[in-house]
C-alpha cells in the first residue's frame, strides 16, 4: 500500500486530472482506407462475413467475429488510411497518446505468434505476450469480465483476419507515464479482483445485458465519468463522462439527462440503426454503431437495453435561469441557422434529424457534446439497413464563439430543456482544442 | 506511360445518376466495379451545408459545382457554314461535373415520357402524314422501345427518389387531381405532392376555369421525410429557394448523395476514384472488343483500367466524345446522313411568360427546384396538331423555383435593364410576380449533330467536341403556339400585365436555357440509324454501354432525367439477366 | 486551398493565355474549381470534421486591382446603372466598386471559369463571349478604352466628369454597340459583363464585399440566406417576417 500511495502522489504532481480509458474516437470520422489494401474487404465485410461451415473451427470463429463486432474493437485498431486491426490509432489521453496495437495475426508485427494463453491474458489482466503491462487506454478493466470461452473465440477470428505487416508508432507519454510498470500499481489500485458474476435475482436477459455493458461492450468506459487516474469514480457507474472532447452523456434512468424518456424499444431501435424518433447517435458514438452494436443481434441489443433501464437515475442538476439576452439572441440565430433541417420550434424530424426538445444529450450539465457538434459537425453512424450517415454539418466558419454559446443556451433552455448557459470562452477553449479556429476546407474548396 | 491496374468487372466513366444507378445495380449482382469521375468528392454536409448552399454568386454565376471550361470546354456553331468556335464560358447549359455531377444542382423535375414521345415517327407519321415528320430538315425516329418495357424502370426511379407527385393514370385508370395525359402508371407516387405557394395555386385555378388539366409537377423534393428501398434517408423540403444550380443542404433533394451513395459505398466490391478523367476507351485492334479505358488524375498520373465492361455513365457530350475519340462507332457525316455516332443531337425549346400583379404578394423565395403547378395538355401528341404546322410540344408550369434577386427580378415590357426605372421596377415587381415556363421539345434534323473539332483541343491534345445546333422552323412554330397558350393561362390569372419571352432567333450560348443536351448516341433498332440497342448497347463493341440523353432520337417536351434514369435501370436488367449469362450482343443486328 | 496541384494549374492556366496555344499540353487535369487531390473511395462516405467548402468571403478595404483612375470610372458608372434613392440604395452606397475590385483581383477576374485559348477569330453573337482577355483585362482596357473614346468624341477627361446624361448616354451606346471601342475591346461584351457584375455585387451575399448592409435585400423584400420557409408556404399573400440575414448574420444575432 506505502508504494501504491507515493504513485498516487506522483501522479497528482503531473497534474493528471482526466481519463484514461479512452476509446479510438481521435479522428471521430469515417475512416477513408488505403488506394492499394492488402486486402479487398472492407472493415464492414470484415465483420459481417461467415466463415464456411469447411473449416472446423468455423463455429468458433464466427462466435469470435460476432464478439468483436460487440466488443468494438475495430473503433480503436483501425487509422486514417490503414488497414482493419492492425492499430495504429493515436488515443489522446491527458497522460499522453497512445497508440493501438496491430493485432492482425501477422507474426512479427501482429499477434501472429501469440497463443490462446497470452490472449487471455491480454484481455483478462492487461498483460502483453511479452508480460509487460499494458495501458489500461486498452479497455481490459472491461474485458477481465469477458469469458476464457469468449476470449479464445475472439482469439479464433483474428487470427483468420488478413495478416498486415505494420508496426505502430511507439507511444508518446509524458514521464513517469512512459513507464510502463506504473500501471501494475494503477491495476492494484482499480482493477476489479473478480471476473463477471451473475446475478441470481435478476432475469437471464438482465444478466446477459450486463455482461456485454460492463464487460465486452465496455461502455463504461466512455459513459462513466472518470477520477484523477482515469479509472472509473466509484458509485457514478454510467453517470455520463467526458473523452476527446465529447460528452458521453448520462446511461441512467435520469429524465433530464439519461434514458429516463426512453423505452427499451427505443434503445433498442437506436443502437441497432444509430437513429431513433428522439436521437441521432452522432459524434464518438456514430463509430460503436456503425462497427458495434449495428452488428449485434436483436436479443443482444434488446438485453443491453434492458439492462440500461435497469439503472437508478442519476441525481438531478438544477441551474440558474439563463439571461434574456442570449436567449433571445440564440433565437433568431436558431430560426435561420438551425431550423433549416430541425425544424420551427425543435420539432425536428424523427430519425433524420433530432427533434431537440426535452434532449438528454442536450441538457448534459457539461455543454461540451453539443458545442462539438456545432462547431464540427458529425456523421451519425450506419447500418446495413439504414446506409445512409446523415451528417450535422460545421458551422465553426459561420459562427462565433458568442453566437454559438447564444444559440447553445437557448436550445439547452427551450420546449422543455434546462441547463446551464454557455458563455464564449467555453466556445473559444473548444474551438481551440479543436484546431477550428482558421478555416478547414474541403476538395471542392478549389475557389478560395 | 500508363500503369496498368487490377481487371475489374466494369469500369463507370462518370459519376452521376447513371453511374450511380449502375454502380449500385452492377454491385448488387455481385461484380467488381470502379467508378472514375473527373471531378471532386463532394457530399452535403461538409459542400453545400445549409450554412452556405444558398450563395447565388457563387453556384450561379461563378460556377462553383460546374464543369470549369478553363481547360475543356466544347466548340459551337448554328450551321455547318460556320467555323465553331469555344463556348468560353459556360451559359446557354450549364455542366455538370465531380460526384453526383449534374444530379446535384438539378431542381429536380422527375418525369416520364409520353407512349407516343417513343414512337415520334410513326406516330406522327401515321396520324399527320409523310410531310409533319420531314419537314424543316427533320430527321425523326422512333426510339425502338415501348413505354411499358420503361414503366417498371420509372417505378424503380421514383421509389428510389422518393418523388412527390399525384398520379394522374393508374393502370389506365384516371385519378383526378394528377396528369390525365400520362402513360399508364403501375403505382402512385411514393410520396404526396408538395404544398404550392401561391402563384402556383393561382395559376392552377386560371388553368382549371380554362378548362386545362393543371395538376402538381412530379418532383424530387421531399415533401416529406422518406426512406427508400436501399434504406438511404432523406429529409422534408423546407422551401428554401435555391435548388437548381445549388445543391441541397438539408438532404430533402434526390441525388446520388442521398439516395443510392452511402448505399453504394457500403459495398466492398464499388471503388469510386475523384479526380480521374478517362482519355479514351481502349479496344481490341479489330475494334470489337473493349479492353478497359485510360485515365489521368489531378496528380498527372496515367492509368489504364483493364474491364471487362465499360459503362459510359458520363454526361451525354463526354460520352458522344469519348465514342468518336475510341472509334466506336462510325461518325455522322451531315453532308451524306451516313454514320450514326454524332448524330440527332437535340436540346429543349424553352420560352417563358412573366406576370405581374399589384395586390397580390407571391413571396417568390418560397420556392423549390419542381414546384409548379402544370398543365400537360400541349405537349407531345396530347392535343390535335391537324393545321399546326408542328409536331411536339410543352408543359406550361406555373413555377417558382426561388426568388434568387440576380437572376430572378422580373420587369415588365419596355423597362430598360439599368437605370432608376429598372431600380424602381425591380422593388415594385419582386414579390408580386413570378414566370410561367414553357418547357418545349426539339427534333432532330439533318444539319445538328456532334462531332470533333478540327482546331481547337483540351490541355490532353484531345480534339474539342463540336456541336452544331439551330432550332428548327417546327420547334419555333411550337414554342410560339405555346407561348401563346401560356399567355391565356397568363391573362387568366388577372394580373395587372404579362410579358412574353418567345425563343425567337437562332440558338445562342449565352443566356441561361436548360441543361437538356440530347442526341449523338441514338438507340434504334438496327446498327444503321442508331448508336446503341434498346438496351444502351454499342451495336459496335458489344461490352461498351452507353448511358443518358444520347441515347434520345430527339427530344420530348419533358426533362430528361427520369427517362435517363429509367433507360438505365433497363439496360442494368439486362445486363444481370442476359449479357452476364452469355456476354455479346443482346439484340442480334 | 491552395495545394501544389492547384498552383501549378495556375500557372499553366496564365501561361497557355499568354502564349495562346490552343490546347497547351499539360501534365495534370481537373475539373470543376482547381486543386483537389485524387482521392479513392470505399467502405464509407468519407466526411471530416470541422470541414466546410465555405464561400470565399472577402476582406481590407480599399482597391486591391483598380487604379484610381478607374475607380473614378467604376464609381461614376455604376452610380448610373444602379442610382440612389429613397427606394433603395445605389450600386455605389451598397458598396459594389469594392465587390467589383474583389472580384477581378480574384479567380473570376483572372478567367478561371474561361476557356481563354486562341485562335480568337470574331464570333457571331450566338456564339457568345469571344474575346481573349480575362474578366480583369478586360475591365482594364474598356476602362481606358471608353475614357479615350470619351475624351475623343465628348470633350470631357475621362467618363468620371461627364455630366449624368451624358454618362448614361455613353453608357447605352456601349450597350447597344453603337460606340465602338479602341484596343481590342467589344463593346457590348464589356458592357454585357459589367452590368451583370454591378448587379452580382448589389444582390449577392455581404460576404462578397457589396450589399451593404442588405440594403439590396430589404428594397425587394428578399429575406437572404433563410433556409426555412416550411411554414409559410400555404400561407399565400402574407408578408413573411424574416428580416434578410446574410451567411454572417444580421443584427438580430447580436443585439439585445
Amino acid at each position: 500500500m506505502h508504494r501504491v500511495t507515493r504513485f498516487q502522489k506522483r501522479i497528482l504532481a503531473a497534474s493528471a486530472l482526466a481519463v484514461f480509458g479512452v476509446s479510438g474516437l481521435a479522428a471521430a470520422q469515417m475512416l477513408a482506407l488505403p488506394a492499394h489494401p492488402v486486402s479487398t474487404l472492407t472493415p464492414r465485410d470484415l465483420l459481417t462475413r461467415q466463415l464456411g461451415d469447411a473449416a472446423s473451427n468455423a463455429a468458433q470463429v464466427n462466435r469470435g467475429r460476432y464478439l468483436v463486432a460487440a466488443g468494438d474493437c475495430m473503433s480503436c485498431h483501425l487509422r486514417q488510411g490503414g488497414e482493419p486491426f492492425a492499430g495504429g490509432l493515436g488515443l489522446n489521453t491527458p497522460f499522453g497518446v497512445i497508440y493501438s496495437a496491430n493485432i492482425t495475426p501477422d507474426p512479427n508485427t501482429g499477434i501472429g505468434s501469440w497463443t490462446s494463453e497470452q490472449f487471455y491474458h491480454a484481455m483478462h489482466d492487461g498483460k502483453s505476450a511479452h508480460g509487460d503491462d499494458l495501458y489500461p487506454a486498452f479497455p481490459y478493466p472491461w474485458f477481465k469480465r469477458v469469458s476464457r470461452g469468449d476470449d479464445d473465440a475472439i482469439f479464433a477470428y483474428l487470427k483468420t483476419v488478413p495478416a498486415v505487416n505494420y508496426t505502430p508508432p511507439k507511444n508518446d507519454l509524458a514521464f513517469p507515464f512512459n513507464f510502463r510498470s506504473l500501471v501494475g500499481a494503477w491495476n492494484l489500485m482499480f482493477l476489479d479482483s473478480h471476473d463477471f458474476q451473475t446475478d441470481t435475482g435478476q432475469s437471464a436477459e438482465w444478466n446477459r445485458g450486463a455482461y456485454l455493458v460492463t464487460g465486452l461492450g465496455h461502455c463504461g468506459g466512455c459513459h462513466t465519468p472518470k477520477n484523477s487516474f482515469g479509472a472509473d469514480k466509484s458509485k457514478a457507474e454510467l453517470h455520463g463522462g467526458k473523452l476527446e472532447n465529447w460528452v458521453a452523456p448520462d446511461l441512467t434512468s435520469n429524465t433530464r439527462i439519461g434514458l429516463g424518456g426512453w423505452t427499451v424499444d427505443d434503445i433498442e431501435e437506436f443502437l441497432a440503426s444509430g437513429r431513433n424518433a428522439h436521437a441521432a447517435a452522432g459524434g464518438a458514438m456514430a463509430e460503436v454503431i456503425t462497427n458495434s452494436t449495428s452488428l449485434m443481434s436483436d436479443v443482444d441489443r434488446r438485453a443491453i437495453a434492458v439492462y440500461l433501464k435497469s439503472q437508478p437515475a442519476s441525481p438531478m442538476i438544477s441551474s440558474a435561469a439563463p439571461e434574456s439576452g442570449a436567449m433571445h439572441r440564440g433565437e433568431e440565430i436558431y430560426s435561420d441557422v438551425c431550423s433549416s433541417c430541425h425544424l420551427d420550434n425543435g420539432i425536428g424530424q424523427s430519425r433524420l434529424f433530432p427533434p431537440l426538445g426535452k434532449d438528454a444529450m442536450l441538457q448534459q450539465e457539461d455543454p461540451t457534446g453539443l458545442l462539438h457538434l456545432i462547431l464540427g459537425g458529425t456523421q451519425v453512424g450506419v447500418s446495413s439497413s439504414r446506409p445512409a450517415p446523415l451528417g450535422m454539418p460545421s458551422f465553426a466558419w459561420k459562427l462565433t464563439d458568442q453566437e454559438i454559446a447564444d444559440v447553445s443556451t437557448f436550445i439547452r433552455n427551450s420546449w422543455g430543456n434546462q441547463a446551464a448557459a454557455v458563455s464564449a470562452s467555453d466556445v473559444g477553449d473548444l474551438r481551440k482544442k479543436l484546431d477550428l479556429r482558421s478555416l478547414r476546407l474541403t476538395d471542392n474548396s478549389g475557389d478560395h | 506511360m500508363a500503369t496498368t491496374l487490377q481487371p475489374v468487372d466494369a469500369v463507370l466513366v462518370g459519376f452521376g445518376w447513371t453511374g450511380a444507378i449502375m454502380g449500385q445495380q452492377l454491385c448488387d449482382a455481385g461484380l467488381n466495379v470502379v467508378a472514375l469521375e473527373r471531378g471532386p468528392w463532394r457530399d452535403t454536409p461538409t459542400d453545400f451545408a445549409t450554412g452556405f448552399a444558398q450563395d447565388e454568386l457563387r453556384y450561379m454565376w461563378r460556377h462553383h459545382l460546374f464543369q470549369n471550361v478553363s481547360d475543356d470546354t466544347i466548340t459551337i456553331r448554328n450551321t455547318v457554314d460556320q467555323e465553331a468556335l469555344p463556348m468560353r464560358r459556360l451559359g446557354s447549359f450549364l455542366l455538370g461535373t465531380g460526384v453526383g455531377s449534374g444530379g446535384v444542382h438539378w431542381n429536380g423535375q422527375i418525369w416520364r415520357f409520353l407512349p407516343t414521345d417513343f414512337l415520334t415517327k410513326s406516330h406522327n407519321e401515321k396520324r399527320y402524314g409523310k410531310k409533319a415528320v420531314s419537314d424543316y430538315d427533320m430527321t425523326l425516329q422512333d426510339w425502338g422501345i415501348t413505354y411499358d418495357e420503361l414503366e417498371p424502370h420509372y417505378d424503380q426511379f421514383d421509389k428510389v427518389c422518393g418523388t412527390s407527385g399525384k398520379a394522374g393514370n393508374i393502370r389506365g385508370k384516371i385519378q383526378p387531381g394528377g396528369n390525365p395525359f400520362e402513360g399508364p402508371r403501375a403505382n402512385e407516387f411514393p410520396n404526396p405532392p408538395m404544398a404550392q405557394t401561391y402563384g402556383p395555386t393561382l395559376f392552377g385555378k386560371a388553368a382549371a376555369e380554362l378548362g386545362r388539366h393543371p395538376f402538381p409537377h412530379p418532383t424530387g423534393n421531399m415533401s416529406q421525410a422518406y426512406t427508400n428501398p436501399l434504406g438511404v434517408q432523406m429529409g422534408a423540403c423546407t422551401y428554401c429557394g435555391f435548388c437548381e444550380k445549388f445543391g441541397c443542404g438539408n438532404y430533402s433533394k434526390a441525388s446520388p448523395q442521398t439516395t443510392i451513395l452511402p448505399y453504394l459505398l457500403q459495398k466492398s466490391n464499388f471503388t469510386l476514384k475523384t479526380e480521374s478523367e478517362v482519355l479514351r476507351v481502349e479496344l481490341t485492334p479489330d475494334k470489337t472488343r473493349a479492353t478497359g479505358v485510360t485515365y489521368v488524375n489531378s496528380a498527372g498520373e496515367e492509368f489504364f483500367q483493364p474491364a471487362e465492361m465499360v459503362i459510359l455513365s458520363a454526361y451525354v457530350l463526354q460520352n458522344v466524345r469519348l465514342l468518336l475519340l475510341s472509334g466506336i462507332g462510325k461518325p455522322y457525316d451531315p453532308k451524306t446522313g451516313e454514320g450514326v455516332v454524332g448524330k440527332h443531337y437535340a436540346y429543349q425549346t424553352m420560352s417563358s411568360v412573366n406576370v405581374f400583379f399589384d395586390d397580390k404578394i407571391l413571396n417568390p423565395f418560397i420556392g423549390a427546384g419542381a414546384l409548379a403547378t402544370v398543365i400537360d395538355d400541349f405537349n407531345g401528341d396530347n392535343f390535335d396538331h391537324g393545321g399546326l404546322g408542328f409536331i411536339g410540344g410543352a408543359y406550361i408550369a406555373g413555377m417558382i423555383t426561388g426568388g434568387r434577386p440576380i437572376e430572378m427580378i422580373y420587369t415588365p415590357q419596355g423597362v430598360p435593364n439599368w437605370g432608376m426605372e429598372w431600380k424602381h421596377a425591380a422593388a415594385k415587381n419582386y414579390l408580386r410576380s413570378f414566370s410561367l415556363s414553357v418547357h418545349g421539345s426539339c427534333m432532330s434534323a439533318r444539319g445538328n449533330y456532334l462531332d470533333l473539332d478540327p482546331t481547337y483541343r483540351d490541355i490532353h491534345g484531345r480534339p474539342m467536341l463540336r456541336m452544331t445546333f439551330d432550332f428548327t422552323q417546327n420547334d419555333h412554330k411550337m414554342s410560339d403556339y405555346l407561348t401563346d397558350r401560356a399567355a391565356e393561362v397568363a391573362k387568366a390569372m388577372n394580373p395587372r400585365e404579362i410579358k412574353l419571352n418567345r425563343r425567337s432567333g437562332s440558338w445562342s450560348v449565352t443566356p441561361y436555357q436548360t441543361t437538356h443536351n440530347t442526341g449523338g448516341a441514338i438507340m434504334g433498332d438496327n446498327p444503321k440509324n442508331s448508336v446503341v440497342n434498346k438496351y444502351l448497347q454499342s451495336w459496335d463493341v458489344p461490352n461498351v454501354f452507353s448511358m443518358g440523353s444520347g441515347a434520345f432520337p430527339q427530344n420530348a417536351g419533358y426533362n430528361p432525367t427520369g427517362t435517363v434514369a429509367a433507360l438505365a435501370y433497363h439496360s442494368a436488367d439486362a445486363i444481370k439477366s442476359q449479357y452476364l449469362k452469355a456476354p455479346g450482343p443482346l439484340v442480334r443486328a | 486551398m491552395v495545394t501544389k496541384v492547384n498552383q501549378q494549374r495556375r500557372k499553366l492556366l496564365i501561361g497557355s493565355v499568354a502564349a495562346g496555344v490552343a490546347g497547351a499540353a499539360a501534365a495534370s487535369v481537373h475539373d470543376g474549381e482547381l486543386g483537389a487531390p485524387p482521392q479513392t473511395i470505399r467502405g464509407a462516405v468519407p466526411w471530416k470534421e470541422g470541414a466546410a467548402d465555405s464561400p470565399p468571403g472577402v476582406s481590407g478595404s480599399g482597391y486591391n486591382y483598380f487604379t484610381a483612375v478607374e475607380a473614378e470610372f467604376i464609381v461614376a458608372a455604376v452610380g448610373r446603372l444602379i442610382p440612389n434613392d429613397a427606394v433603395g440604395p445605389g450600386a455605389v452606397e451598397a458598396n459594389v466598386p469594392f465587390f467589383l475590385d474583389r472580384q477581378l483581383a480574384g479567380p473570376f477576374g483572372r478567367g478561371d471559369h474561361y476557356y481563354l485559348g486562341g485562335p480568337w477569330p470574331k464570333g457571331t453573337p450566338e456564339q457568345g463571349y469571344q474575346s481573349r482577355f480575362s474578366p480583369a483585362q478586360l475591365y482594364r482596357a474598356a476602362i481606358a478604352a471608353v475614357d479615350q473614346y470619351v475624351a475623343a468624341h465628348l470633350g470631357a477627361a475621362t467618363f468620371a466628369k461627364l455630366a449624368a446624361d451624358d454618362q448614361d448616354k455613353t453608357l447605352k451606346g456601349l450597350e447597344s454597340g453603337d460606340i465602338k471601342l479602341e484596343g481590342g475591346v467589344d463593346a457590348k461584351s464589356f458592357f454585357t459583363m459589367f452590368l451583370q457584375n454591378t448587379k452580382e455585387g448589389y444582390f449577392s451575399d455581404p460576404i462578397y464585399g457589396g450589399n451593404k448592409d442588405m440594403g439590396p435585400w430589404k428594397m425587394i423584400g428578399f429575406p437572404g440566406a433563410h433556409y426555412n420557409y416550411k411554414e409559410w408556404v400555404s400561407r399565400h399573400g402574407e408578408t413573411v417576417p424574416f428580416p434578410p440575414v446574410s451567411f454572417k448574420g444580421r443584427p438580430g444575432w447580436t443585439e439585445g
